[in-house]
């Protein structure tokens, strides 16, 4: 158990490494990152099977850092933050080995990628607000220079409004983290004790700090209307970093909202919820919606990821345990599956076609071509689109039990985006793997010029991703059983106790 | 009972340390100098000044903050010995710097006077008395004039200097005037006297007059909005190690000389702008160039092409939130400002030891001039990073707690009500505002593919690289643990 | 071991199969044909073991597996059979066989067909035996995967489309029984049918969903009616139902409309009827009316149709349509005054006989129409044949056995089915019957058509040709097929006997909560 942070350091020691092997050796640098990643995830995991849940944080570490403002440096893990240590974890694993044939600044690259976990990595552990929002920014950096520097298309632009949004983000998180730091006495940035300030704060003021805190967390989350950077930089990403940025980073922002806004803030919940919850379902359907009519593969992943993350907030919104559990739930489920689809079309499919236009994919058959692919894709739609025995269905039945216990509006128009979801999923499908399937193809197949074969780090991190979600999918016990009775903590009871409209 | 002269002496053995380091500097060169090349010369002038600073900061530390001295004219209290060696540290950076980058023909005279000016700093963060307040501020002032305009070679630093000083000097003519009706009204030119005699008095007429004086030469001073006119064309055209003094230990020096006067001195006619309605008093005046500096900082870096420019409005963006640390300095204490500024001046420091390095390998002044530079030297590249996140308020560095630090203790002025909040949030928000212009400039030094041109490596010297080296640890040592910092206040 | 787990067996052996096949890389066309078909007979046999074993006398679950999974979520790994899944077992068992066989020939990777297939089977039973929400809408939403490659790949020039549709209307029926079904476990913290089914029945159900309040309750009632009408299909949501069929390929024809079309229809019976008799029994005379409208137009959209395959298809909403009807004049009439459970009895058995029934005979006439495709290089229009039966008498015998039973022949096993669900509509709503009979004269009608044209008159089109007579795996499929038909037709007690004892019970409890 105590061994958690060393996933923070064993991180940023291996960017440290990595950016100093990378200057002699790409394979080297390779190594070490994969090494890296999953000694962290290692840790993650051997925490998780000592794991006892339990009501409230576990602290692992708290030191005084800033004595003068209240500031410790205080890590702590309950059931929802090791379910998401373990994603990243996953997550960057898979993704290092994505990133296998990257070539140009290797070193920097991995350097970049591992410093973005290590922050991520801090952020899941955090129990100090101020901490919390120190390792949030420092993922945002690396993110710009990992998509400015190894992205595609439009990259420049992409790097640039995703980091913008990002920090405009956290620095509606910033005021509204001193907002009430200052107005409770200034003595401490634990979240225990600025809830337990909060409470003395009046209606408008808790109002206000929490739209504060929350909408500058969403921005992160992906939350509709403030989602415009993800398509964007989804699209302009390299692979792993489309991975990290979708499976993982993207659950800073809903994990901020769930970690900090809410408990602290619960009057203010109370008055946003319904705001919200339109907000998410709108989000759902809305980027579903404009999935089904783009023409660049990426953009359709990069919108249905804002439509799964859309649940997360509704589940959220709808401020349950049942609901919130599966937003827990959905968050790793998502994490997982839409890193496995940018790796399809990110990896698989552009590095060796050079082409994300639905339009050319349909002419090269290529779930003749290459049928691993293909079948990950298919696997990973299938997903995406909630089907039972994926993660995401039990995520997305889960959020839709508890919603409805709020507001069985929401439900049904989530419902709806369920189904947008399988059109999209289904037209991506069938338009860029199986577009030309009149017979002469199936006997044609070695005719056509052959891609590189799939190599096996690619194999290796499909078959991670796919395990994971298949063994969520069919036994989401193994997570939930951390996730509710974190539920049962006293912040977390402050505020899910309002949930009932 | 040390007799005054003695207590003097000790007081001031760091700012003696200097001036005789200086004396040291220019005989030595007199002496020896003329027949050795310019850069043994250099080396010499160099070594000296190091010298001279270590044993000055050396004095200062062992001296340590003994309170009041030479009868109330001095005050070392912590902020002034932290202060001092911040001013010192910088300075000792700026002169490695230096050393590897410029090309000037009299070396020990520019050592000398950026040892003049050190130690017009030095007793700028210790007075407490406006006449010897006013005389430390012109000896920093004047030397900072003089090494503006040092480099002959190139006219627009001439005109840098000329702009400088006229600015300059009319902004000494607001304090001096400003120094007198204070004076005038209070009887004293003693702080803690004018502070008292203001207490019984309240906010006169006069007293306005003397207040508005006061704080339009520190505008000047600080450059900050709408007195920010000359820094611009100063940050360009003067040479960059004299640019990095000017918005690095005169920053430093000049705030804390400026929350000593307005907490303790003026502390009585504050008024305040924590509450919905504003009680007059100079944290009004103060509170909009804050606003100002912010908006025409923030925005106006947006626009820029030269990477000195843009240093320049950062650093009036920046000037903005350490007059909010102003603001705040009196009720909670002069350490998040303190904290922001040394750091602030060391990310400064750097980004101009960058800029330096780079001129002197001569790569263009403009921001697009830098594509390449992580191929062409990883080094620059890395410490360039760190000084333009810092700048940018990124953690783990430094700049970061800084602006957090002080925006936590103007929000507990008085929450987001009254004007101080709004100024606070809108300073958080243009923060964001801020990334952009510098992500800028890092996406070319890291990003962008060097010209074909000009893919040739660039050398840096060892003093130089040193020096770039120790402040970007310094930023990130800082930033890791604030406390180092924030912990000597409290 | 004392008690085999006989239900998990029959679902996963077929899944088994599929895993064979996609691990053995390098097997040859020959060998997956015959791992699919082995696979395949599984069903039967493990079914034959559970028919001996089978107590026809009870009414509740046999065999029935319950295992702790899911807590968060209450799910239960719960398995059970009784007379009706069996039932519908069975047809699984001898339809997915001859499924295969009339593929057999396929050329295109039958080992990737092989595979999808059995993936598809072992959905299908999972359908039938599942008894809590989770993995029984697992097991109905996996179905459509293999259906849809199955379709999309070897199917005909239309084939993209239709799968798309067929997939993306049943995924929308699906997406608000989802919706439903959450509904469900917010009210009542459970998602297992017979749990669902007792609260159904003590009234708790509906007091709790009522706390919702508004149109809500009646909301998750439609989200679960609409999930299973689309999928059945029920009319107006059946206009995916012509094209998937008759795209597919035959062997995939053949087990979406003998097995598929079942699972909805399944799903009527033992969710929405008994979670839902009251909202259903307020609906029905509503519902009556849609179903009417399927015996009807889908007869007389099957008179106007050219293509063979259509044609079938549209007599298939047809013959569901009468299950449908059968179960809506029940619910329509639950608690009315009266002795009416003799009529319901007949009414349902009559609607479990039709699923078998229709399963047997429509996969029959897929096989047939496929066996005309063969001989013509994929024509199978109504007017591209004639005297087919002077060149293929056996195979013509066969076929007509198949027509006449779906027309409804006395003597052959389709007559039986309708002739209790018309029996048993007439006890309740006269009226309707009259009209469906309508849609009798409209099938007795095209099928006669397709008689006529097709195997009378003068050799014409592709028969004026060379012509062979049904062959070796033809002629395995068909004649165990038509064989059944008869059989079934001369003695339906067979089938009726196994879930007599369950009907009655159904029939005997008809009241409203």
């Amino acid at each position: 158990m105590n061994a958690l942070p060393c996933a923070i350091y064993v991180s940023f020691t291996g960017a440290l490494l990595a950016l100093v092997a990378g200057n002699r050796s790409a394979a080297a640098a390779r190594w070490i990152a994969l090494a890296t990643a999953a000694t962290a995830w290692g840790i993650t995991l051997l925490a998780a099977s000592r794991f006892v849940p339990s009501a409230g944080l576990q602290t692992l570490v708290d030191l005084p850092w800033i004595t003068s403002m209240g500031i410790r440096y205080h890590l702590a893990v309950d059931g929802i933050s090791l379910t998401l240590l373990v994603l990243t974890g996953l997550a960057a694993t898979a993704g290092v080995l994505f990133s296998w044939n990257i070539e140009e600044r290797v070193g920097e690259f991995f350097a970049l990628y591992l410093a973005l976990i290590g922050g991520v990595y801090g952020v899941f552990l955090s129990a100090d607000a101020v901490l919390f929002f120190v390792f949030y920014e420092i993922a945002i950096v690396p993110k710009y220079f990992l998509v400015a520097r190894w992205g595609s298309t439009n990259r420049e632009y992409g790097a640039m409004k995703l980091v913008l949004y990002s920090f405009a983000g956290s620095a509606l998180v910033l005021a509204g983290l001193l907002w009430p730091y200052a107005a409770g006495g200034g003595g401490s940035f634990a979240l225990g004790d600025l809830a337990a300030a909060a409470v003395n704060f009046s209606r408008g003021e808790q109002i206000g700090m929490f739209a504060l805190v929350f909408f500058g967390f969403a921005v992160l989350a992906g939350l509709f209307p403030f989602h415009t950077w993800a398509p964007t930089g989804h699209v302009a990403a390299p692979t792993a970093a489309s991975m990290l940025l979708a499976g993982v980073v993207m659950k800073l922002g809903a994990y901020g909202c769930l970690r900090v806004a809410m408990p602290l803030f619960p009057a203010g919940f109370e008055f946003w919820q319904l705001t919200i919850g339109w907000l998410a379902v709108i989000g759902i359907v809305y980027a579903g919606a404009i999935a089904l009519v783009q023409d660049d593969f990426k953009f359709v992943i990069g919108y249905s990821s804002v439509s799964h993350m859309g649940f997360v907030m509704l589940g959220l919104a709808a401020g349950n345990a049942q609901a919130v559990s599966g937003a827990v739930l959905q968050m790793f489920s998502h994490g997982v599956i839409a890193g496995l689809l940018f790796a399809v079309v990110g990896r698989m499919v552009y590095d060796r076609t050079h082409t994300r236009k639905l339009a050319d994919l349909r002419a090269l058959p290529l779930h003749r071509r290459l049928p691993f692919a293909a079948m990950t894709f298919v696997v990973a739609g299938l997903a995406s689109m909630g089907m039972p025995g994926f993660s995401g269905f039990p995520a997305e039945l889960t959020i839709l039990i508890g919603a409805w216990k709020t507001s069985p509006m929401w439900t049904a128009v989530a419902a709806l985006g369920v189904l947008v979801a399988a059109a999209f999923t289904l037209r991506a499908i069938q338009v860029s793997f199986f577009g030309a399937t009149d017979p002469s193809d199936h006997k044609a197949g070695g005719a056509v010029h052959a891609y590189p074969r799939i190599t096996l780090a690619e194999k290796a991190g499909a078959l991670l991703l796919v395990g994971a979600t298949v063994l969520v999918g069919l036994k989401p016990d193994l997570l939930l059983d951390w996730i509710a009775p974190s539920l049962q903590s006293p912040l977390f009871q402050a505020v899910l106790k309002g949930g009932a409209p | 009972m040390t007799p005054p002269s003695i207590e003097l002496v000790r007081a001031l053995a760091g700012e003696s340390a200097l001036v005789v380091g200086a004396l040291v500097v220019l005989g030595f060169d007199l002496g020896f100098g003329r027949r050795q090349s310019l850069e043994a010369r250099w080396r010499a002038a160099t070594l000296f000044g190091l010298a001279a600073i270590v044993a000055a900061a050396a004095l200062v530390l062992h001296v340590g903050a003994i309170g009041a001295a030479f009868g109330g004219g001095f005050m070392l209290d912590t902020l002034g010995v932290g202060t001092c060696t911040g001013v010192l540290v910088l300075a000792a950076l700026t002169l490695l710097i230096a050393s590897g980058t410029t090309q000037l023909r009299n070396p020990a005279e520019f050592v000398a006077i950026v040892l003049f000016a050190t130690t017009g700093f030095m007793l700028m963060a210790i007075v407490q008395q406006l006449l010897l307040a006013f005389l430390a501020i012109e000896l920093a002032s004047l030397s900072l004039y003089v090494l503006v305009g040092f480099d002959k070679t190139r006219p627009e630093s001439a005109e840098a200097a000329l702009k400088y000083f006229l600015v300059g000097g009319m902004s000494a003519a607001f304090l001096l005037f400003g120094f007198s009706l204070l004076y005038g009204v209070s009887g004293s030119i003693d702080f803690d006297v004018i502070g008292g005699a203001l207490e019984r008095q309240g906010l006169t007429p006069l007293m306005g007059v003397a207040l508005v004086m006061v704080i339009v030469a520190f505008g000047f001073k600080a450059a900050a909005a709408p007195f920010h006119l000359w820094a611009p064309d100063a940050y360009q055209g003067a040479p960059t190690t004299a640019a990095a003094l000017i918005a690095s230990a005169s920053k430093l020096a000049g705030f804390t000389f400026f929350v000593r006067l307005l907490w303790p001195g003026l502390g009585a006619i504050a008024g305040d702008v924590t509450v919905n309605h504003v009680v007059p008093g100079w944290v009004p005046i103060v509170g909009v160039l804050s606003a100002a500096s912010l908006l025409v900082g923030n925005f106006g870096a947006l626009a820029q092409s030269n990477l000195r420019r843009l240093l320049a409005y950062s650093a009036i963006a920046h000037a903005g939130v350490l007059l909010l640390g102003v603001m705040a300095a009196g009720p909670d204490g002069p350490g998040p400002l303190f904290y922001y500024a040394s750091t602030y001046g060391l990310a400064t420091v750097g980004a101009f030891g960058v800029v330096a390095v780079l001129e002197r390998a001569g790569v263009g002044p403009r921001i697009t001039d830098l594509a390449g530079l992580h191929q062409r030297s990883p080094l620059l590249a890395g410490c360039l990073a760190v000084f333009i996140l810092s700048l940018a308020g990124i953690p783990p560095l430094a700049g970061f707690f800084g602006k957090f630090a002080v925006f936590a203790a103007a929000l507990q002025l008085g929450g987001i009500s009254g004007l101080a909040g709004w100024l606070t949030l809108a300073a958080i928000f243009l923060s964001a505002v801020a990334l952009y212009y510098y992500l800028i400039v890092l996406k070319h030094a890291l990003v962008a593919a060097p010209d074909p041109d000009r893919a040739t490596p660039i050398a840096v010297s060892p003093g130089s690289a040193l020096a770039l080296v120790l402040a970007a640890v310094l930023l990130v040592v800082l930033g890791t643990f604030p406390s180092l910092l924030l912990g000597i206040f409290s | 071991m004392k008690n085999p787990p006989l239900l998990s067996l029959l679902i996963f052996a077929p899944f088994i199969g599929a895993a064979l096949l996609a691990l053995l890389r390098n097997v040859s066309p020959g060998g997956s044909r015959a791992i699919s078909l082995l696979s395949s007979l599984s069903t039967l046999v493990l079914a034959f073991l559970a028919l001996g074993s089978f107590d026809r006398a009870a009414t509740g679950y046999q065999f029935v597996e319950r295992h702790d999974w899911i807590a968060a979520l209450n799910v239960h790994y719960h398995l059970g059979l009784d007379g009706m899944s069996l039932l519908l077992v069975l047809l699984t068992g001898i339809v997915s066989p001859a499924a295969l066989l009339a593929g057999w020939k396929e050329r295109r990777s039958p080992r990737l067909f092989g595979a999808l297939f059995l993936v598809l089977q072992g959905a299908a039973l999972g359908v039938f035996l599942a008894l809590d929400f989770f993995h029984w809408f697992l097991f109905w939403e996996l179905s459509l995967v293999p259906a849809y490659f199955l379709i999309k790949l070897w199917g005909g020039p239309g084939a993209t489309r239709a799968a798309y549709q067929f997939v993306i209307y049943t995924l929308g029926g699906s997406a608000f029984m989802l919706l439903g079904f959450a509904a469900l476990f917010a009210a009542t913290g459970t998602l297992d049918f017979t749990q669902l089914a007792q609260l159904a029945a003590d009234g708790t159900l509906a007091s709790r969903l009522a706390t919702t309040g508004g149109f809500w309750p009646q909301a998750v009632f439609l989200g679960l009616l609409l999930g299973l009408a689309v999928k059945v299909p029920l009319f107006p949501f059946h206009t995916w139902l012509p094209a998937a069929y008759a795209e597919a390929p035959t062997g995939v024809s053949m087990f979406l409309t003998g097995v598929m079309s079942k699972m909805g229809v399944y799903a009527f019976f033992r969710i929405l009827w008994p979670i839902f008799p009251g909202q259903l029994h307020a609906a029905a005379p509503v519902l009556i009316w849609l179903a009417l409208g399927g015996v009807v137009l889908g007869g007389f959209a099957a008179m106007k149709q050219t293509d063979l395959k259509r044609m079938v298809a549209y007599s298939s909403i047809n013959h569901l349509s009468y299950c449908l009807l059968a179960l809506f004049a029940i619910a329509a009439a639950t608690g009315r005054p009266g002795n009416t459970s003799e009529a319901a009895a007949a009414a349902l058995s009559g609607a479990l006989l039709q699923m078998f029934n229709h399963g047997l005979s429509a996969a029959a006439l897929f096989l047939c129409i496929g066996v005309l495709e063969s001989r013509s290089g994929g024509s199978r229009g109504l007017d591209d044949f004639g005297g087919v039966r002077s060149v293929a008498p056996v195979f013509a015998g066969l076929c007509g056995i198949a027509m006449f039973s779906s027309i409804g022949l006395p003597g052959l096993n389709g007559f039986v089915g309708e002739f209790l669900i018309f029996r048993g509509v007439f006890g309740f709503a006269p009226w309707a019957a009259a009209i469906a009979c309508l849609g009798l004269f409209a099938t007795a009608f095209f099928y006669l058509t397709f008689w006529q044209r097709v195997f009378h008159g003068p050799r014409a089109g592709a028969a004026a040709g060379e012509w062979r007579d049904v062959g070796g795996a033809e002629r395995a499929t068909l004649l165990p097929l038509a064989a059944l038909m008869i059989l079934f037709g001369v003695m339906p007690h067979l089938l009726t006997g196994l879930f007599n004892p369950l009907i009655t019970s159904w029939a005997n409890h008809l009241t409203l909560p």
